[in-house]
């Protein structure tokens, strides 16, 4: 009795292809950034105003990152979870290898665009509310391979950005100024959305 | 440190038995004829004991490619380089070397996606970077740089 196999990998090849060619077609344009917290101020709902602020707070200090290290920037990124600099201060240690129980992207390196369907699929299944952080030259706009023929150039082509934290690669520091950032928008983010 | 054995020394030995493959030789070097290049490398591979492929590369050169085998014996810690030529630029093929050393696998399929030279006999030629429908092969020297994505190339 023949087997028969479960897929044929020119097939594969061919569906993988496809899936790039197409997101390259789709991906001319960036995405804007998110930037409806800022006039909060006027907007913000009466009603639920402490309410918001109380969880507002919560939600800054539990942001679970998902482990998104692409390239060299990882590393800067795993040396600020580590002892020295030690981001679990922020509530934010737990790296998550599944985006159902991450609120944040944490997207450290070069993003090529053999690899930006997986990131766009596991964006894609992160649970609302999310965010996305770029860390890095080449995340924020391909870097010094921006003229390269298989690096994206620049992350908000497949998903939109919060914060962008620039350096080659930036240190801890700036990194977790980044993470500062993001909970201030975290913190003024609305319950209800329009 | 490896001791480099003598390119002509070698292209003597390999001359004996194959009169036709040999088409030049320096300090550490022997450059063959494609056609040759399994039945040499085999020949090699026995008698100098060369049981580790370091790495196999692609050059471009414009008028042909040249592609560089950089063998060593782990045992009598000696090496060679072998190179040869391949003067087709629209459908470049040249013997796979898997047969013999399984290290090839992977850097064959890496000079074929990169450079577009097909290895005849591999098991597996298909890209391994880049994606399938990909159009040309990037470390050639006539590929051109259009960003995929619409950005315009800033080189």
């Amino acid at each position: 009795m023949e087997i028969e196999k479960p897929y044929v990998s020119s097939e594969l090849d061919k569906t993988e292809g496809a899936e790039i060619e197409a997101l390259i077609a789709a991906s001319k344009e960036p995405y804007p950034d998110p930037v409806s917290w800022l006039d909060e101020e006027i907007q913000r709902n009466v009603l639920l105003a402490s309410t918001e602020h109380i969880i507002g707070w919560a939600k800054r200090f539990s942001v679970w990152p998902v482990a998104m290290g692409l390239a060299c920037c990882a590393f800067e990124m795993i040396g600020a979870a580590a002892s020295r600099f030690d981001f679990s201060r922020f509530g934010m240690e737990v790296f998550r290898a599944s985006p159902r129980q991450a609120d944040l992207m944490l997207v450290a390196g070069t993003l090529t665009w053999k690899m930006a369907p997986a990131l766009k699929r596991i964006y894609d299944q992160m649970a609302e509310p999310k965010w996305v952080l770029a860390m890095g030259a080449c995340t924020i706009s391909g870097g010094c391979f921006r003229g390269s023929y298989s690096v994206v150039p620049g992350l908000n082509l497949i998903v939109p950005v919060d914060v962008y934290v620039p350096g080659c690669p930036p240190r801890p520091e700036g990194l977790i100024y980044g993470f500062m950032e993001l909970h201030r928008k975290v913190a003024k983010d609305k319950l209800i959305k329009k | 440190m490896t001791k480099q054995l003598s390119g002509p020394e070698v292209a003597q030995q390999i001359g004996e038995q194959f009169p036709d493959a040999i088409t030049g030789s320096d300090e550490t070097a022997v450059f063959v004829r494609s056609e040759a290049l399994l039945g040499v490398a085999r020949f090699i591979k026995e008698s100098l004991n060369l049981d580790y492929l370091n790495s196999i590369t692609a050059v471009d050169y414009i008028d042909h490619f040249e592609l560089v085998y950089h063998l060593t014996s782990l045992e009598n810690n000696h090496g060679i380089i072998l190179k040869t030529k391949c003067h087709d630029r629209e459908n470049p093929i040249v013997p796979s070397v898997v047969s013999l050393w399984q290290g090839a696998d992977f850097q064959e399929r890496e000079i074929y996606d990169l450079m577009g030279i097909s290895f005849e006999g591999h098991p597996n030629m298909k890209r391994i970077f880049l994606w399938d429908g990909f159009q040309g092969h990037p470390l050639r020297k006539d590929f051109h740089l259009d960003v995929p994505g619409g950005g315009k190339s800033s080189l």
